[in-house]
């Protein structure tokens, strides 16, 4: 293991660049967008989905039960649920020593 | 073509041979083991084998169907993978302790009775306990105790079981069970702490992330998923099994969010997703179990990928929290690479091996019809998504992306790379060509069922990039819960932080019982039983004799002086001659009395 943070003077990584972040974030957007039209598309021209109910046939019902699941997700498990079970980490147990941990090899 | 054997026994002769070797030669023996593991698998066909006779029982230890052969199948191809993940460290402890957990789990899954199989449900647990210990920490010992004693319990709880089940004229096969009866029920429970359901299986999460890196993926892959075996052959379409899937597939996912420990958000999320197939053990269509059997082989492969690349960060940094870690993509491409592989698959992106496998039970439960069977659809896809956001996203980015930690370390170890790669192209090529290799596989071959549709495949990104966006739009407004080194409290609580409390309610009673007993029987009894036969004779001659010597007119200080005359004479045994004649006369005519009274 060699953590080593006087690292300043190597090219930045791809993805440590502020641009290309800004690039993978778009092209998610683009996609987010582009199913939305292809749902309303389907909706539109009424392309049988083969639907087991028929709300999955109303455009953007995953999109939007995707997004609200996982905000509801997180919301309930910061708001709620970390207050309710959140104990220091040496809860149960004085935990050992880092540096006595198994790992850090570098060999082959 | 020659004859097969009973893969247990390969794996468990190979496990007892590894520590006898040395150096390459170990090596190369531990990797042969898996090999000719698979090379039987192939000389196995279906029917009943290697039946032996036990007292009254008829043991069967190869019951070869196409339910059982699937589970052998990825048994046996895990117990490779794993196997060569660890090669390079070469610990005779952590190589035993695999093949003697995979060949346990095969018997598991080819025993054909209900003794044969409890045979190797313990054994699983010893070997899931070496593969806790390999890791050669403190905690790891501890870890493993708790393991132990939670295992050992829910054996007992099964041998109970199974022994009420056969007095009650049950059948010792290994079959279809009617859950009625404590029997069955104690069976039911016993299988079901091995399976992490809630409240009985948080066992899992609290161990798994202190196992060794090699061991958690046998671990991963064989307790809980021999004990879905076992349910969907005992308890097919048992309803209670959909509302215990439905809450193990949406409640660990919570808890996932908010863990620092990557191995525990992958142990959580083992949890989510054996909840599915818990829920299609419980629907128990034609459809639904072999969506189980499916989801069963995919998640054995991308949950050990996801593991064995925790793994290898574990191996090179020593770390595996999310705090500790971050912008490991430079140092470690690979296994960054299958670790997205794996998260992908686990997500059930199109052309990875989820989607294939879990749409089946999905499919199978909006097509029931009922409204619970509409429920328990929302619930797992509301659980889809949330994997994809905890598991999928969560455990490449903070690992590899997010911020940079400022670790710099080697790639891992080529045996390892190799072992990811060998899951990550199953991972793809079963999500690719389900129809290939995974579905001819299934145990009820007159289901088909077709995942690329033109709808499912858009639903299905529709659903996961929206998790995504929901993601990034969190983590830009600073909702996201920040990681924080804690311990979030489970189950777990009960056996972990009761001791405090037993301990004093131990205290009271039991330690209160012993200081009564302790009075009672030295203080009381035995004090009296020794006084009765130092003096009790004599006491007794002295009551008879006190109305003798009151009408020879004694008045109280004779008597107390007859009375210390009579025991100096009573102790040193010189009674006169004629009395003691006298009183074994009264004796022999007392025990005529009884005798002719008996008559």
């Amino acid at each position: 293991m060699k953590p080593d943070s006087s690292n300043s003077d190597e090219t930045p990584g791809w993805f440590d660049r502020k641009e290309n972040v800004q690039k993978v974030l778009t092209g998610l957007f683009i996609g987010c967008g582009l199913l939305v039209l292809i749902d309303v598309i389907f909706w539109i021209t009424g392309f049988d989905k083969h639907p087991y109910f028929r709300w999955e046939q109303w455009p953007g019902f995953y999109a939007v039960y995707g997004f609200v699941a996982c905000v509801l997700l997180v919301l309930v498990s910061k708001y709620i649920l970390r207050p309710l079970v959140m104990r220091d980490e040496n809860y149960y147990e004085e935990k050992e020593k880092r540096d006595q941990m198994k790992g850090g090899s570098d060999d082959v | 073509m020659f004859e097969a054997i009973p893969p247990a026994a390969i794996y468990l002769l190979g496990a007892l041979l590894i520590p006898f070797l040395k150096g390459r030669t170990r090596q190369v023996f531990a990797l042969a083991i898996p090999l000719l593991g698979l090379l039987n698998y192939t000389a196995i066909t279906e029917g009943v084998h290697w039946t032996v006779s036990l007292l009254d029982f008829e043991l069967i230890l190869g019951r070869a169907d196409r339910w059982s052969m699937i589970y052998l199948n990825i048994f046996t191809v895990l117990s490779f993978i794993g196997i060569l993940y660890i090669i390079n460290d070469n610990k005779a402890l952590d190589l035993s302790a695999g093949l003697l957990y995979a060949g346990s789990a095969m018997g598991v899954v080819m025993a054909g009775d209900l003794l044969t199989l409890f045979f190797f449900w313990e054994m699983l647990t010893l070997g899931a306990v070496l593969c806790i210990l390999a890791r050669k920490t403190k905690d790891a010992g501890k870890a493993a105790y708790r393991y132990l004693l939670v295992h050992v319990f829910g054996g007992v709880i099964l041998l109970a079981g199974i022994l009420i089940h056969l007095a009650g004229g049950g059948s010792v096969a290994f079959d279809k069970i009617e859950l009625s009866g404590l029997g069955a029920w104690l069976i039911f429970l016993g299988f079901g702490i091995n399976c992490a359901w809630p409240l009985v299986g948080s066992w899992l999460t609290d161990t798994y992330p202190e196992a060794s890196i090699g061991g958690v993926i046998f671990m991963a892959t064989y307790t809980t998923k021999t004990a879905v075996y076992v349910l969907a052959r005992t308890f097919p379409g048992e309803d209670t099994l959909l509302w215990i899937g439905m809450a193990m597939a949406t409640i660990p996912i919570f808890y996932a969010v908010i863990e620092n420990d990557l191995r525990r958000v992958l142990a959580y999320s083992l949890i989510n997703q054996v909840g599915f197939m818990v829920v299609g053990v419980g629907l128990g269509t034609a459809m639904s179990l072999n969506g189980t059997a499916a989801h069963a082989y995919c998640h054995i492969l991308y949950k050990a990928l996801l593991f064995m690349s925790i793994g290898s960060v574990i191996y090179r940094t020593g770390k595996s929290k999310a705090t500790e870690l971050g912008g490991l993509y430079r140092s470690m491409p690979w296994t960054c690479v299958f670790c997205c592989i794996g998260a992908a698959s686990i997500s059930a992106f199109p052309f990875f091996s989820g989607f294939v496998s879990k749409s089946m039970i999905m499919s199978a439960a909006a097509g029931m019809g009922t409204w619970q069977t509409t429920l328990i659809w929302a619930a797992l896809l509301f659980a889809s998504a949330g994997v994809f956001h905890h598991a999928g996203i969560k455990i490449p980015f903070f690992a590899f992306f997010s911020h940079d930690s400022g670790i710099r370390c080697k790639e891992a170890p080529l045996n390892q790379l190799i072992a990811m790669g060998i899951a990550a192209f199953l991972c793809v090529f079963v999500g690719t060509f389900p129809k290939m290799f995974l579905y001819p596989m299934l145990p009820n071959s007159e289901v088909s069922y077709e995942p690329y549709t033109v709808g499912h495949v858009t639903d299905q990104y529709a659903l996961l990039l929206f998790s995504a966006l929901a993601f990034t739009l969190l983590m830009r407004a600073g909702l996201y819960p920040a990681e924080i080194r804690s311990t979030n409290v489970d189950a777990d609580y009960l056996y972990r932080r009761s001791g405090p409390f037993l301990y004093r309610i131990f205290d009271k009673v039991l330690n209160g019982a012993i200081r009564l007993a302790s009075v009672l029987f030295i203080g009381v009894i035995a004090k009296n039983v020794c006084n009765f036969f130092e003096s009790g004779a004599s006491r007794l001659a002295c009551w008879v004799l006190t109305p003798v010597w009151v009408m020879q007119g004694a008045d109280g200080k004779q008597i107390e002086d007859n009375r210390q005359a009579f025991f100096r004479i009573a102790r040193k045994g010189a009674i006169p001659i004629g009395l003691t004649a006298f009183c074994a006369v009264v004796m022999l005519g007392l025990l005529s009395l009884i005798f002719l009274l008996e008559k």
